[in-house]
């Protein structure tokens, strides 16, 4: 029961928790914001491309992404990224790939699928006149998404996005499965070693609880100033 | 790139004896279907109830709803999972919580998944009955009252027939989430079917076999929810509305 509710094991292990855990969790989430955005934005310039096979491609790999669970995922890459990296580098035998590379790239490879759908989202909601106007001014397909479209969509896009982000931040929880000390793993691996289960795992809880709460705070005050500068 | 396929993996039997690896996917995906489904009935049951508590015109019930929704959203999915399976018979009276725990087997790990997918996914749906509810015309409120219809009638014979019509969309999408999270159960102890094909995997080394295999299953399940709830869309539409879809995020 809560009477025994030991606060200063929370505290003796604090120090651990956030140096260890929350910086890999914070470190793989920013990464794979970047990595995620980029390789989402080409995803959906495939989908909206106007070249058949590039469309179908971007299109199935989206699809698929997001009828697979992510816990799948993660195993899939944790066996494939070894694999892909031999035929790479052409090595006979499988690269050895670290723990933490393999999870920037299953998640950057798996977000990248949530925020195709974002920013195609984003570049449809941009009138088609515009794309018009830059060929109209001599702008090849480049100069047109780059300078004209994108800047806008992104803009337009940066709310839902940022939330999206939030929801990636706590799905980075389940590195867990291939024994990652991440925020979760770091209290999971202190909670097991002195049996003090529920301190931990209510700690963790709260800790994501109010990091979320915070930024969907920031989400929505961002989305009300832009909407008065537009 | 030394990769041996064996695609004739799926007929071998397993190293317990209890069948043939196929055998072992098709028993995880009937705990990932058995999970999905009940967690869903929670989910639909407390998720409406909480949705129209938000749109209720007491103060207290829309503060409890939100209150609800914003916790269970903001706790990621698999600390929610740990919170059920470690700390929850802690919590509770010691007589209650040793006989959770010692539960038999499949059902000690199997009842707290559920309990943990149904009240995550509840607000979720919550989320959609509150936006549904809300996408309606104020008219059909006030029309209900001028009928001299109470509030609870109002709601169970004007506002939720429509409301469930308008977000039968991002309700399906709801369903197939239910359906990837569970494989998030496997952390406590659930043999679902990601499970299953970590299993396979483990004891076979055909490692892309197993999970060509739990993806194209979760591929086709997929695939017949969408053309199911098509059906019951196309069953259940009324005609000259058609529902504005409401926006479903995350995953």
């Amino acid at each position: 029961m809560l009477g025994h509710f030991d606060y200063k094991e929370i505290l003796d292990n604090l120090p651990y928790l956030m140096k260890v855990g929350m910086t890999f969790t914070l470190t793989l989430t920013v990464l794979v914001v970047v990595g995620g955005v980029i390789f989402g934005t080409i995803l959906a310039l495939m989908r909206l491309s106007s070249i058949k096979p590039i469309s179908i491609f971007a299109t199935t790999y989206i699809n698929l992404m997001r009828s697979v669970p992510l816990v799948l995922v993660i195993f899939w890459f944790y066996f494939l990224v070894p694999y892909i990296g031999a035929w790479i580098t052409g090595a006979s035998q499988p690269v050895k790939v670290g723990a933490f590379l393999s999870s920037v790239i299953t998640f950057t490879m798996f977000e990248a699928a949530y925020y195709a759908e974002i920013m195609r989202a984003g570049i449809q909601s941009i009138p088609r006149g515009q794309f018009w106007a830059g060929y109209a001014l001599g702008l090849n397909y480049w100069q047109t998404m780059g300078r004209i479209v994108l800047p806008q969509a992104f803009r337009n896009m940066v709310p839902i996005l940022l939330t999206q982000t939030i929801v990636m931040f706590q799905d980075t929880s389940l590195v867990y499965v291939l024994s990652i000390t991440d925020f979760l793993g770091a209290a999971s691996k202190v909670a097991e070693r002195d049996g003090r289960l529920v301190e931990m795992y209510l700690f963790v809880a709260v800790v994501y609880f109010v990091m979320c709460v915070a930024g969907s705070f920031l989400v929505r005050r961002l989305q009300r100033r832009i909407a008065i500068i537009r | 790139m030394h990769y041996h396929w064996n695609w004739k993996i799926f007929w071998d039997m397993t190293p317990e004896g209890t069948g043939t690896y196929l055998h072992t996917l098709l028993v995880g995906l009937m705990w990932t279907l058995a999970t999905a489904l009940s967690a869903w009935i929670i989910a639909l049951v407390l998720g409406s109830i909480l949705g129209v508590m938000r749109t209720a015109p007491q103060r207290w019930a829309s503060a409890i709803g939100n209150a609800y929704v914003e916790i269970f959203r903001n706790v990621p999915l698999l600390v929610q999972m740990f919170l059920w399976y470690f700390v929850m018979p802690e919590l509770l009276p010691a007589s209650l919580g040793t006989a959770i725990k010692q539960m038999p087997p499949p059902w000690a790990s199997f009842v707290p998944a559920v309990l943990c997918l149904g009240s995550f996914t509840a607000a979720r749906v919550a989320e959609q009955v509150r936006a549904g509810v809300q996408a309606l015309p104020s008219g059909q409120r006030m029309a209900g009252t001028a009928l001299g219809l109470t509030l609870p009638q109002t709601y169970r014979y004007v506002l939720l027939p429509m409301t469930f019509r308008i977000i039968l969309p991002p309700l399906t999408s709801e369903f197939l989430n239910i359906i990837k999270n569970s494989s998030v159960a496997l952390t406590i102890g659930v043999v679902e079917l990601t499970a299953a094909a970590r299993a396979m995997q483990e004891y076979s080394f055909q490692v892309f076999e197993a999970f060509t295999a739990a993806t194209v299953i979760y591929i086709v399940v997929n695939i017949l929810v969408v053309f199911a709830m098509r059906w019951v869309e196309r069953r259940v539409a009324v005609p000259g509305f058609i529902g504005p879809a409401v926006q479903a995020g995350g995953h």
